[in-house]
């Protein structure tokens, strides 16, 4: 019954929050949805914070994609050994987990002793923030030293399988029953962290402008409606 | 060809008084909410002097506007995938600190203070964090009338570019208004910079607007806008400018810091130009060569076939009207007295500027005897350096600004001669010839320059509406149409609810 709960009705519960929740804020909340910036108030902690978080967890994003999203099928039929899997995991991983982690921690030190940023951070804020400080110290002590000192976990016959099955929505919930503990919280409250994306911050994610470099560089509108006809 | 109408602006520095009447106005008709204390969409800044923000024509440190590589136009901060890559944290911005902490007093105290020996006083505390600033040290128009005096001449961008050594003794300095508002460019960088799309030209008017639903806080039109007319709300994280009061402009009346304007020195119109020769013109080599690019970009809407153009591309009889009336077309183009803010930033601004006269004329002590032509030395002698003028106004082409300052001078002397005699003289003289004018030209000048009324200062016509939706709906609303009441809400009682609650 638990695994049930944990493994297929919780996840599925999130992923609906998180979808219905960013499409309720893009329809009727769009004047609240902008990566709210503080680098007006304070740029040198700003300037070693942020980009040591962002491009740490855009590099974790790409981890998680090669482990998790890819088969392990894959890599045999390219050939790659296991070995030389994790030693790029536990390496590549590692670095992009410390990276999210100490970035994290000096953005939460700013948000704290700077003055405007500390007054105006909300709830919201402090929350996201440490909530993916929390998902990314469990999956930077995963990766190094849970992956050095105990076993290196071959998570691409459990979590991978069960994390694509929940999108073909026959989830092999069975898999997860015998995953160590640490592997179970960090899925669990990534889980509970994607719920909460439309209700913070954390929606900037999705307007990653990846369209500008495609884009003529002057835009012209014309008044709601309105077209142009000939008189 | 590519025909748009574009509403633009002149000021006519000589009469600005600098008294902040146009800030103040626009302050409390635009930006007087949390979050935008600190923005002035309207500022009025003394010059020479470091400006709002500080220092904001210092291009290398903000790295606003265009620069030429190779031929080609970019933008200075970067194109797109260098923006992409700083996304995360952007280095060129301008801080809090480089505008002001904006604060307001505590006047409350003033009312609830208790019986004590002393009076109570209103003391300033931050309007961002609330706590008290016992001592204001810089705002929007901290140096204003050269207060600060040498030591903030000097960090004037301008000014330090001068080869000549200004001079900042009381009896010997010289001192300009210069009002800024956004230039609503026809090559505008800010739209250029966001990476969403959300700030955007209007097709009918020119003017340059931020979609605050698209806006999502990327803040590079922030510094990409080499005027640092773009301003961050820290409160709502979503960028703010001016808008040239188009609810205003819409309905024919002219923006609120021209309609308050106390010197009437501003001038609002209509001008038609051709938007397919702008990328060309903003890529012109020399930058000195800017601003004539710009000035070929303009239409005569005098020319037929002009008219027919503009009207296929969907510009109505009165916009083409207003553009004949236009007292822009007159001073910026047919007399060309007006010039462009910065043109060396290649956005091709579209406020521009009648440089001021009266300083040298001060200069001048035996005018009685003076023969005509002896005003041309006085010119090239003003007390405002003509350098500095050109660093402003003309990307460092002095022949330009000498032109437009001979250009009102002659008007000066013309008109002076009606009173007092020697218009013969002045007919015959040099300066007429060099001034490249005539006498009836100068006399249309001075007109619209010192005796306008305000229909011919303000020729603005009304914006088309007769496309958008549901106008029976509009038609009982004001122009921020989410603000009317719903359809078939009874306004009424909404209004009855909140007597209710007093």
């Amino acid at each position: 019954m638990v695994d049930i709960f944990l493994w297929v009705v919780f996840p599925y519960i999130c992923l609906t929050i998180m979808i219905f929740g960013l499409l309720y804020r893009f329809a009727f909340r769009q004047l609240t949805w902008a990566a709210p910036s503080t680098n007006f108030f304070e740029k040198k902690w700003l300037k070693i914070g942020s980009p040591l978080f962002h491009y740490g967890i855009i590099f974790a994003f790409f981890g998680h994609v090669m482990g998790i999203l890819i088969p392990w099928e894959f890599y045999q039929t390219l050939g790659i050994s296991d070995h030389m899997y994790h030693f790029g995991a536990i390496y590549g991983g590692g670095l992009a987990g410390l990276m999210v982690v100490c970035g994290l921690v000096i953005l939460l030190i700013r948000k704290m002793i700077i003055d405007p940023v500390r007054i105006k951070a909300t709830f919201a804020d402090y929350f996201s923030v440490l909530a993916v400080l929390f998902v990314a110290a469990t999956g930077t002590y995963m990766t190094i030293i849970y992956n050095l000192t105990v076993v290196a976990y071959e998570y691409r016959a459990t979590i991978g399988p069960w994390f694509r099955s929940l999108f073909i929505f026959q989830p092999r919930f069975d898999l997860m029953t015998d995953i160590p503990y640490i592997f179970k919280i960090h899925v669990i409250t990534a889980f509970a962290l994607f719920a909460s994306i439309p209700f913070t911050r954390l929606v900037h994610i999705f307007s990653f402008p990846i369209r500008y470099p495609a884009r003529p560089p002057q835009q012209y509108r014309s008044r709601s409606g309105y077209r142009r006809q000939k008189v | 060809m590519r025909i748009k109408a574009q509403v633009a602006m002149v000021m006519h520095l000589d009469k600005c008084i600098g008294c902040h009447t146009c800030s103040v106005t626009c302050k409390t008709t635009w930006t007087n909410r949390p979050g935008t204390e600190y923005m002035w969409f309207n500022n009025v800044e003394t010059r020479p002097g470091i400006g709002y923000p500080k220092r904001w024509e210092d291009t290398k440190r903000y790295k606003g506007g265009w620069v030429l590589e190779n031929g080609k136009l970019k933008l200075r901060a970067g194109g797109p995938i260098t923006k992409l890559a700083n996304i995360f944290y952007n280095p060129n911005m301008a801080e809090l600190e480089d505008f002001y902490e904006p604060w307001s007093y505590d006047y409350d105290n003033l009312i609830h203070s208790p019986k004590r020996e002393n009076l109570p006083v209103a003391r300033p505390f931050s309007q961002i964090t609330g706590k008290y600033i016992d001592k204001p040290e810089w705002g929007s128009n901290w140096d204003d009338d050269l207060a600060g005096g040498s030591e903030n001449v000097k960090r004037d961008p301008n000014v330090e570019k001068l080869q000549e050594h200004i001079k900042t003794e009381y009896e010997k300095t010289f001192m300009m208004y210069l009002p800024r508002i956004c230039e609503h460019c026809l090559n505008p960088s800010c739209v250029a910079s966001c990476p969403t799309g959300a700030l955007y030209k209007r097709d009918e008017d020119g003017i340059v607007l931020v979609d605050h639903d698209a806006c999502r806080g990327w803040r590079f039109c922030q510094n990409g806008c080499p005027y640092h007319k773009v301003y961050y709300n820290w409160n709502t994280h979503k960028a703010e400018k001016c808008n040239f009061c188009y609810p205003r402009t819409e309905a024919g009346l002219p923006t609120i810091c021209s309609e308050t304007c106390v010197g009437r020195i501003r001038y609002i119109g209509v001008v038609l130009y051709d938007a397919d020769k702008v990328k060309a013109a903003a890529s012109v080599e020399d930058p000195k060569e800017l601003y004539k690019a710009q000035l070929a970009c303009f239409l005569d809407p005098f020319d037929p076939e002009v008219q027919d153009q503009a009207r296929e591309a969907g510009i109505t009889d009165p916009w083409i009207e207003a553009a004949k009336e236009s007292p822009i077309y007159k001073l910026a183009i047919k007399w060309k007295i007006a010039l462009p803010l910065h043109p060396e930033y290649r956005t091709l601004p579209m406020v521009w500027y009648v440089p001021p006269l009266s300083p040298i004329m001060n200069h001048i002590t035996n005018e009685d005897e003076l023969k005509t032509d002896g005003y041309i030395p006085a010119v090239d002698q003003m007390r405002i350096p003509m350098e500095y003028l050109a660093s402003i106004l003309a990307a460092d082409d002095v022949k330009v600004i000498r032109k437009v300052l001979l250009k009102l001078t002659a008007m000066r002397v013309f008109m002076r001669g009606k009173t007092v005699g020697g218009i013969d003289e002045f007919r015959q003289s040099e300066l007429l010839k060099e001034a490249e004018t005539t006498p009836e030209e100068v006399v249309e000048m001075a007109r619209l320059l010192g005796v306008a009324k305000y229909k011919e200062r303000y020729v603005i016509p009304t914006g088309r509406r007769e496309m958008d939706d549901d106008l029976f709906y509009q038609q009982g609303a004001c122009s921020i149409e989410d603000l009317a009441p719903k359809e078939g809400m009874n306004p009424r009682y909404g209004m009855m609810k909140v007597r209710e609650n007093l």
